[in-house]
């Protein structure tokens, strides 16, 4: 039941405190001539509301998430703890920096963190999300070749195994899009790549962006090649973090030759994630593309430190510095963790997709099988589909009865079937072997009992639900009498 | 799954009829139900030039969205815009649910018959 259809006339409670401030009446064109459809309900019942709500999501407090491509780690409490301080939540953006030294500090030392960890000389924090982060990045990259003259390079090279985003930024950006295909490894063509950047759309190259390791899990092992052909027709290379979590502490983008990276504070460094957000998609640089980057740095004056505006910023990405208290969670967990933990949590999240990998082989088909992945990787039920009809949609319904959260499906798109595993290093032993229980489960009722698939989820407060009719039909919004 | 013998096909999955001064072009049975439900369809405009190979429009599926290839190179002088509204009409028969008519032909790829492309199906699979 909708909270608006809970509302009753005249019921409400005192949530907002009484105005202490003499009360401004806008001039008539600019003020509301009807009243607003807010739910009028008393306390209690809001609570109750929410916290059933609550009792029908599920987060990665409720159980395992292994969400592939999206890091669902757990977020400590400590984080909460440091970004619920009054001196961080009682500020304003616009009071004098002589009383926020201490904010100013936190972006400096994360963007000092984030530099070591990457590779990059400057950061932004104003991107509120990954994807806010990409076209970030790649304005970054189109104001660097207008300022060299290069207004010929429109063109941005995506590999097929790409987020979805990554086209639709470069869009945005107001470039054209050239997707390559990925090799048989489900790694970058590098011959293909040569071709098109030795050849005659050379010149119009304005950069590619990549995911290191790509969506399938893999490292690219032609990584310095790959960023050695992009510099070599004069373009620029982007790195998309999304999978940061494989690396972070053990090997930098900076360092493969990626020239602007973003990340995701919210997948890699344990802040809330999606529904539970906001997030923060901070854009790091080397040294050359600093001077484009939105919004203000930070910098030290005669020993304090102020905000300066880049001498050629490309604007402003968000209003001030971005979700400030995201940032707080993320340095509190890099400074929880320290650069020996960091490095640990990659090489444990690594181990955990490998363990896990490892034991579902005997009977799921892994694709582009290497023995080895990184920190997730990707199932292939096109053989269990075409032998029982059992999809990968099913199996993902089926893991809801078990309280465990499906993997990413259909992704990446160079699979067919794809159910996309990645744990996390904040997993267990004894999780995972229940996760792989699970599976192994499902996998034998496929053959056993195809139609409980089907049917499946049986337990949840819906089952099945018409997906193809709410994408054709959708009801977005709530009709008022 | 059917292979219509009337029609030619391409290695992307659309399907083309030559009808003398235009050619109609669509996706084939195997290709809609490789997608499976559409929910989305994005279509060209009368008038709108398409390029042999290159993309012209794209569907959407409940899983993904995927881009649809242009056979030939030339001039859309009809859009089925009934699939706009209706995209379950591929689903439900692709060879009737047709997405665009196409004049002033300057270019072609190279087409398979029903024969070539039921083997060439057959192979992917």
């Amino acid at each position: 039941m909708l909270i608006f259809e809970k509302s009753r006339e005249g019921r409400g409670c005192s949530i907002l405190p009484p105005c202490d401030v003499e009360v401004y009446e806008a001039a008539p064109e600019f003020s509301r001539q009807k009243p607003l459809h807010l739910p009028q309900m008393a306390e209690v019942d809001i609570e109750r509301h929410y916290t059933q709500l609550a009792a029908k999501a599920h987060g990665v407090n409720d159980g395992f998430y292994p969400l592939g491509s999206c890091t669902m780690k757990y977020n400590p409490r400590v984080n909460e703890q440091t970004a619920s301080m009054s001196k961080f939540t009682h500020v304003h953006p616009l009071q004098p920096l002589d009383t926020l030294q201490g904010s100013l500090q936190v972006l400096q030392e994360t963007e000092k963190a984030l530099n070591a960890i990457t590779g990059m000389s400057r950061f932004t924090f104003q991107p509120a999300a990954g994807a806010h982060g990409e076209f970030t990045g790649l304005l970054l990259i189109k104001a660097y070749h207008l300022a060299n003259g290069d207004t010929q390079r429109t063109k941005i090279i995506v590999p097929d195994s790409a987020h979805g985003t990554n086209p639709a930024s470069a869009v945005m950006a107001g470039m054209s899009v050239i997707n390559t295909a990925s090799d048989e490894r489900g790694c970058v063509d590098v011959e293909k790549l040569r071709q098109i950047c030795e050849g005659e759309e050379g010149k119009e190259i304005a950069g590619l962006m990549l995911t290191n390791p790509n969506t399938a899990g893999l490292f690219d092992p032609n990584i310095l090649e790959i960023t050695e052909i992009i510099h070599g027709c004069g373009g620029q290379v982007y790195y998309d973090g999304a999978n940061l979590n494989a690396i972070m502490g053990v090997a930098r983008p900076g360092d493969m030759g990626f020239d602007c990276v973003h990340l995701n504070l919210h997948k890699t460094f344990s802040t809330p994630h999606g529904g539970g957000g906001p997030g923060a998609g901070p854009v790091g640089c080397k040294e050359h593309l600093a001077k484009f980057l939105p919004g203000l740095v930070t910098e030290e004056k005669d020993g304090k430190l102020v905000f300066v505006k880049p001498e050629q910023s490309l604007g402003e990405m968000k209003n001030f510095y971005g979700n400030f208290l995201v940032v707080v969670k993320a340095l509190t967990y890099i400074k929880m963790l320290g650069a020996e933990g960091i490095a640990a949590a990659s090489e444990n999240a690594v181990l955990n997709a490998n363990y896990m990998m490892a034991k579902l082989r005997d009977k799921y088909d892994i694709a582009f099988d290497t023995k080895i992945c990184m920190h997730e990787f990707v199932m292939d039920l096109s053989r269990l589909l075409k032998e029982t009809g059992v999809s990968a949609m099913d199996i993902a319904k089926g893991l809801l009865d078990h309280g465990i959260h499906p993997p990413t499906m259909y992704f990446p798109l160079t699979v067919h079937e794809a159910l996309m595993v990645e744990p996390t290093e904040t997993e267990s032993r004894e999780t995972l072997d229940e996760a792989i229980q699970v599976l192994e489960g499902l996998y034998d009722l496929a053959f056993s009992d195809p139609e409980a698939l089907h049917d499946a989820p049986h337990t949840t407060p819906v089952s099945r639900l018409d997906e193809v009719g709410a994408a054709r039909h959708p009801v977005l919004r709530y009709a008022f009498e | 799954m059917e292979f219509r013998t009337d029609l030619m096909y391409t290695k992307t999955h659309e399907w083309i009829k030559d009808e003398g001064d235009f050619v109609t072009i669509g996706i084939s049975d195997y290709a809609q139900d490789a997608l499976g439900d559409l929910v989305f369809v994005n279509l060209p405009q009368e008038g709108d030039e398409v390029v042999m190979e290159e993309v012209f429009a794209d569907v959407e599926s409940v899983k993904a969205v995927s881009d649809i290839y242009s056979p030939v190179t030339g001039v859309v002088c009809e859009v089925n815009e009934e699939l706009l509204d209706a995209p379950e009409l591929i689903n439900e028969s692709a060879f009737d649910a047709w997405f665009i008519k196409v004049n002033e032909i300057t270019d072609r790829a190279d087409f398979m018959t029903a024969e070539e492309y039921e083997a060439f199906v057959a192979e992917e699979e």
